[in-house]
């Protein structure tokens, strides 16, 4: 395409079919610890 | 309805986002002027309103792409996530906060925990406590493998004895129940000597070390208990620290306040500094002070966000990156949709304890008697405050249900909504405003490496 480069594979529409098996790190606890941030971590699964 | 999508122009480039799939685009002006038009005119019309400024096979061209993306659902998604059943009740305790020092040897002007005390006196956790803790995250942690407890206070290394013992007592608990503890450590550095840092370095697998950047900075806020500025007492010590750190995960933290707006300086002069890990928030401060970000301040941080994303950049061009906590974000690997409705956990997979052993959905919640979750000795009491945490997410709120950062941020931190207004479902909305700039900031830098890998991109 000319006019529109895509930058990411994936859709989040995917993880639909993704258990939500929690193994991912709880969200404050790493550096910052006043703030939520969630799209900075990888799923673990 | 089409869900919304959300267009930014950033780093030079233009970029389309569509909240549902997550799908990222970078766009030429024509598709950027085009995206205004397209849901709301037919394609004649279009033409007829962009033909003075584009050829109409160019216009054509870019409608068609439009189209091609949309159906293949990466453009006004609709949201599928409104209606599914996610039930947190199964949830498992993943991390706990020790607070295993309230009292400090600072005297932060900024300090949430009323400089270390939390407001219920200065004390220090003892051993049986802290054991007590440990034992109640393995109980509650389920059939988890990795578990975290984070050393926390006031200041942690006022009590490292017991912190050494308690690292000893979690590692022959877990191997019992099959389960790793991740130890993780949050200090100011002004007792970080020779040994405490060997230790630290080899036994944590990360470290918070704060510090706010400049020296006049740093110690209009970070004061000594005599009043003087911390800088020089803690800046060699955690200089030698990330040093001897290396490459293993840490993190030099800094919080920025209406005294320093011009913030990126601060993580610019760290970097200059030779420190590699950034993170640098805002003060979250209700009361009117002279330090209080304010909504008439919001224009300037943002723009200083833009500055820091230009810096950041062009450092990685010149071969001297470093890492911002706040730009960083993953696009094709992050959490599943379940973990993004909340992503806080405070409450039910995460918890803060005193060193009375009581128990608190997070750090920020302790000394607030209604937020008092339960003990080490009787487990979690207060079920319906439990509940409160588990329901919220971010189709229970209004403003987070429309807005376009929503699977970015997952509803944002509890504790600040009720800082400021009372509600833990209550978006602290200057927050967000700062929280979307650096999302954008975060997306565009990822988009800026995509195109200079694949050699594309056009200022």
């Amino acid at each position: 395409m000319r006019h529109i480069v895509t930058i990411n594979r994936t859709s989040l529409k995917d993880s639909l079919k993704k258990p939500g098996c929690g193994e991912c790190q709880a969200s404050c606890q790493s550096a910052c610890k006043t703030s939520c941030t969630v799209a900075n971590q990888e799923c673990q699964n | 309805m089409h869900s919304i999508i959300h267009k930014f122009r950033q780093l030079g480039m233009n970029i389309v986002l569509d909240p549902v799939s997550g799908a990222i685009h970078v766009i030429d002006d024509l598709t950027y002027e085009l995206l205004d038009l397209y849901l709301d005119n037919d394609f004649d019309t279009i033409v007829e309103l962009l033909k003075d400024k584009y050829d109409e096979s160019d216009i054509k061209e870019a409608y068609d792409e439009i189209e091609s993306i949309r159906q293949k659902g990466l453009l006004y998604s609709e949201d599928v996530y409104k209606d599914i059943d996610v039930s947190r009740k199964d949830s498992v305790i993943k991390a706990i906060c020790l607070n295993v020092a309230h009292d400090c040897n600072l005297r932060c002007s900024y300090c949430f925990a009323s400089t270390g005390d939390f407001k219920g006196g200065r004390k220090l956790m003892p051993y049986e406590v802290g054991k007590k803790a440990i034992d109640f995250l393995i109980k509650n942690s389920g059939n988890r493998k990795i578990v975290e407890v984070d050393f926390f206070g006031g200041e942690p290394l006022l009590n490292f004895d017991v912190v050494k013992k308690l690292v000893d007592y979690g590692r022959e608990e877990a191997k019992k129940y099959g389960k790793t503890i991740k130890y993780t450590i949050t200090t100011n550095g002004v007792l970080l000597d020779e040994e405490k840092a060997t230790y630290i370095n080899e036994n944590f697998s990360n470290v918070v070390l704060s510090l706010d950047g400049r020296k006049d900075i740093n110690d209009a806020m970070r004061k000594r208990i005599d009043g003087s500025g911390s800088y020089d007492v803690i800046f060699p010590k955690i200089k030698n620290f990330v040093l001897k750190r290396g490459n293993k995960e840490h993190y030099i933290r800094g919080t920025f306040t209406a005294k320093n707006l011009d913030f990126s300086e601060d993580v610019l002069y760290l970097a200059d500094m030779g420190i590699r890990e950034i993170s640098v928030e805002p003060v979250v401060e209700k009361e009117d002070t002279d330090y209080t970000l304010k909504q008439e301040h919001l224009k300037e941080i943002l723009k200083e966000y833009d500055k820091l994303a230009e810096k950041y950049v062009e450092r990685m061009e010149d071969g001297r990156p470093f890492s911002f906590y706040h730009f960083k974000i993953s696009l094709d690997n992050g959490p599943c949709i379940k973990k993004r409705l909340q992503g806080c956990g405070a409450g039910f997979e995460y918890a803060a304890v005193t060193p009375d052993g009581e128990i608190y959905p997070c750090h920020q919640f302790v000394g607030n008697e209604s937020f008092r979750l339960g003990s080490v000795d009787c487990g979690i009491e207060n079920k319906e405050l439990q509940e409160k945490f588990m329901e919220s997410d971010i189709y229970k709120r209004e403003e987070c249900s429309k807005c376009w950062a929503r699977f970015y941020c997952s509803g944002g931190c509890f504790a600040n909504n009720y800082n400021i207004n009372g509600d833990i479902n209550k978006p602290y909305e200057l927050s967000c405003e700062m929280q979307k700039k650096r999302f954008e900031c975060a997306i565009a830098i990822k988009a800026y490496e995509m195109l200079k890998e694949n050699d594309i991109y056009e200022k």
